[in-house]
């Protein structure tokens, strides 16, 4: 143990490097985590312009954006959102910041690889950004890289496939690093079923990382070889084969779905038992569903390509597997509600978040059910549903759980509480604009207008405009939400060591936590969530 | 600090041990060649993959000393390639039947 | 702080180099999936376009990375016994073997290349699909396999350092033994690149 080293907070200068380079050289997995919070909300704001420039283009075809344009603006949107926001997203930011702390450990396994993945993510978002405004012009693919279009055309697709490469490497080490972790920086007495969920979703998450993403890696050598040697697995005039291309692609972005839900479910089964002051129903179900939900979303991906001209059977099988996670799903959904169930609730914003989630994202999974069964699929498939649905999803689980963990570990983040009332009337600005934008996909899809086009028949029009008037609204409530956050950051109270009554061991050290965490390592005797004592 | 269970392990593998690992997988080498030579027909590429599965599987036991390590290493390895083997196998799903 | 001792934490190292092997099942494992649908569906020009290789070669070749894992591996219970001089030794053959490796892949590539065979050449182009992708394949797995190979011969130039400056002791081998087990993995892939690429004629 160290003896009289001051217990400053974490972000207080030390060290032999200054200023911005004593945050970029640190090996701190506290400072890394809120490197990266920044960062992701960053990205996650251009990526909102991006989409609003996106709507507002949608109800006047053609006049802000022309076609080429649109195809860039959308990819660009969604390269970033999914690759440089929601992807890295919880495990990164609040994974790094809290993940040692709630296991009792003063940091990750290794450190300096820590480091070392954060250094990767700048440089593939630098790549990417760059990708941009090199010649060429930005990609035009759609975030998904299709074969053999990603190999022809001229945008600069080679240098954006290689930051998303380099993006990859970085959530594997990441990924590597925290099972790592987990499996050797448990306090004492942290059995693995004492480990709060959130943990349990992280690991499972850091398995997926692992397992899922070399594939991706593999599969942007493959695009970039194509472009730069003219090698041609996908290239039907060379003998290959384009579905093998949205084979090894989906096989990585399906489970990548998981990498961004999952981390999103822990923290709202941290949020609830906490809001509820209630142990978490059904411990051992909610952490195994989490482990189930992985393996099994492992091997789904097929249901990406019903259209493409897969096999029957290979359809089939895809299909099955594809029901098969809504059961682990259901089994986390159901434990929460008895979570909540004559629980003494307490309305705050976290909580709010947390139900939120709990609501838009059985509404993606249940319009998943609809897509992930092979005859919806073929009518749907390609159209506004889809877009819809993957919102709903992305934005409405994870992106939610994201503004849920921010306002739940805001106080231990900053050691400031943020005000109540904003956070709230944001979050009811935010739903109902989120509400309107995504819906109406639903029926926009439903009633045939196809995803990706720039331009529609009139018929369709009213749903556009109504989509499009809600995402002003929607990015009302996140201006609001957001104003709230960083203003408190700077000029809010100080937040005590346990404003919401938490029992994880986040809530046992100051409000910011200081340089390695805890002075002396706790040793834990009971189980999470026990709002009794 | 508090670490239930540290790396006890030190077993040193002697050098005999390696060089007739390294012998055997020569041997093997060998056999795999000669497979190929002789007309197995359809059969000498199955056989020629069991070969380097063997192979694989002393680097693996014996330098990687995996017969050394935990069940639960072990473990993880077949889960690792488990994973491998059902992404081909889905993927053949449809290449098969297309 | 960040960089104590307090870390070092010789099972979770060897925890994080087997993850890491993991992936690189998985990264090669993309690979060897095409290399299979590929051959299934074009079995016959398969046969005929691996009658290009150099079998002398690629046997040669094997031999000398099944002999350079031997190597490293004894470099390993060398380092264990407080023998450094003899692990210092060990490793450098073991470079030695990896950068042979490398010569003799640079001709079998140099070969073809000069008749003309190299992805997208007029030469390769004008043969059938099925050779066409066999080539792609093979540039591209013992490509990304010789990266590896070059990835490894620099680490362990990097340990040989180490040995000699007392940094890697008998008391603290991580880094050599996590080393080695990456050199063996890459051993590995190559026991299978050998007999799907040279001995399916
Ligand atoms: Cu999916």
């Amino acid at each position: 143990m160290e003896d009289n080293a001051s217990r400053e907070p974490y972000y207080v200068n030390r060290g032999k490097y200054r200023g911005i380079l004593s945050w970029l050289m640190s090996t701190d997995h506290k400072r890394i985590g809120i490197q990266y919070l920044i960062a992701l909300l960053t990205f996650f704001w251009i990526g909102v312009l991006l989409g609003l420039l996106i709507r507002l283009s949608l109800i006047m075809p053609g006049k802000i954006l022309s076609q080429g344009t649109y195809n860039q603006v959308f990819s660009v949107h969604g390269i970033i959102m999914i690759f440089l926001f929601i992807i890295p997203g919880i495990p990164v930011a609040f994974g790094n910041f809290f993940l040692p702390i709630m296991i009792g450990a003063r940091d990750v396994a290794f450190p300096r690889l820590n480091r070392f993945a954060w250094w990767l993510y700048l440089t593939g978002a630098a790549l990417v950004a760059l990708s941009l405004f090199v010649s060429g012009g930005a990609p035009d693919t759609g975030w998904t890289f299709y074969a053999p279009y990603s190999i022809r055309t001229q945008a600069n697709i080679t240098m954006a496939v290689s930051g998303v490469f380099v993006l990859g490497f970085s959530s594997i080490l990441t990924g590597l690093n925290f099972v790592t972790t987990i499996h050797r920086l448990r306090a004492p007495g942290m059995t693995w079923f004492r480990l709060p969920m959130f943990v349990w979703t992280v690991y499972a998450t850091g398995w997926v990382q692992m397992l899922a993403t070399p594939v991706l890696a593999i599969t942007l050598v493959f695009i970039i070889l194509g472009r730069v040697f003219g090698v041609g697995f996908f290239d039907p005039s060379k003998g290959g084969d384009p579905i093998l291309y949205e084979h090894l692609f989906w096989t990585y972005s399906h489970p990548a779905v998981y990498i961004m839900v999952l981390p999103a479910m822990g923290v709202i089964s941290e949020v609830i038992p906490v809001f509820a002051r209630k142990t978490i129903f059904g411990y051992k179900a909610v952490a195994f569903s989490a482990v189930g939900i992985a393996s099994v979303g492992y091997f789904v991906w097929g249901h990406h390509m019903f259209t493409s001209g897969m096999s029957d059977t290979a359809r089939i099988i895809f299909s099955f597997i594809t029901f098969l996670v809504a059961v682990p799903s259901g089994i986390k959904i159901f434990n929460w509600v008895a979570t909540l169930y004559k629980g003494s609730i307490v309305l705050d914003s976290p909580l709010i978040f947390a139900l939120s989630f709990i609501f838009l994202f059985s509404i993606g999974g249940l319009t998943g059910l609809i897509i992930g069964a092979l005859a919806p699929n073929l009518h749907l498939h390609g159209t506004y549903f889809i877009v819809g649905h993957f919102h709903y999803v992305m934005f409405g689980g994870a992106g939610f759980a994201i503004l849920a963990a921010l306002h739940y570990w805001f106080p231990k983040m900053t050691g400031k509480m943020y005000n109540e009332r904003p956070a709230k009337i944001g979050w009811l600005i935010l739903f109902v604009g989120f509400n309107l934008l995504y819906f109406s996909m639903f029926v926009l899809g439903y009633e045939g207008m196809p995803r990706r086009y720039f331009d529609y028949p009139p018929e369709y029009y009213t749903g556009h405009l109504i989509s499009t008037i809600g995402s002003w609204i929607l990015a009302t409530g996140l201006i609001i939400i957001f104003t709230n956050l960083i203003r408190s950051a700077f000029k809010g109270q100080e937040a005590p060591m346990n404003p919401w009554g938490g029992r994880g061991l986040e809530w046992t050290i100051p409000s910011p936590p200081p340089e390695e965490n805890f002075e002396e390592i706790p040793v834990i005797d009971k189980a999470p969530y026990r709002m009794d004592g | 600090m508090g670490k239930e269970q540290t790396g006890t392990e030190e077993h040193i593998v002697s050098y005999s041990t390696y060089a007739y690992v390294w012998l055997a997988l020569l041997v093997l080498l060998g056999a795999t060649i000669a497979a190929a030579r002789i007309e197995f027909s359809r059969y000498s590429v199955l056989i020629n993959l069991l070969i380097a599965t063997v192979k694989a599987l002393l680097v693996v036991v014996f330098f990687m000393h995996m017969k050394y390590e935990k069940r639960f290493l072990r473990g993880l390895l077949i889960m690792s390639l488990l994973t491998l083997g059902s992404i081909i196998a889905l993927t053949f799903s449809d290449v098969w039947y297309r | 702080m960040g960089d104590s001792e307090i870390h070092k934490d010789r099972m979770a190292a060897k925890y994080g180099i087997w993850f890491f092997l993991f992936t690189e099942i998985l990264f090669f494992g993309g690979m060897f999936l095409l290399y299979s649908i590929f051959r299934y569906r074009n079995a016959g020009a398969f046969h005929i376009a691996a009658a290009q290789e150099d079998l002398l070669l690629g046997s040669i070749n094997t031999a000398v990375l099944l002999t350079s894992s031997f190597f490293i591996a004894s470099a390993i219970s060398a380092v264990k016994r407080g023998n450094n001089r003899l692990a210092i030794l060990l490793q450098g053959l073991t470079v030695l073997l990896g950068a042979v490796f490398l010569v003799i892949k640079y001709f079998e590539w140099m070969e073809k290349i000069v008749r003309g065979i190299y992805p997208n050449s007029p030469v390769l182009l004008k043969l059938s699909s099925g050779e066409v992708l066999f080539f792609g394949l093979y540039y591209v797995m013992t490509g990304i396999h010789g990266l590896h190979v070059f990835i490894g011969i620099t680490v362990i130039s990097f340990m040989i350092y180490f040995t000699a400056t007392g940094n890697i002791t008998r008391k603290d081998y991580a880094k050599l033994e996590n080393t080695g087990l990456y050199w063996h993995f890459v051993d590995i892939v190559w026991i299978y690149l050998f007999p799907l690429f040279y001995l399916i004629t």
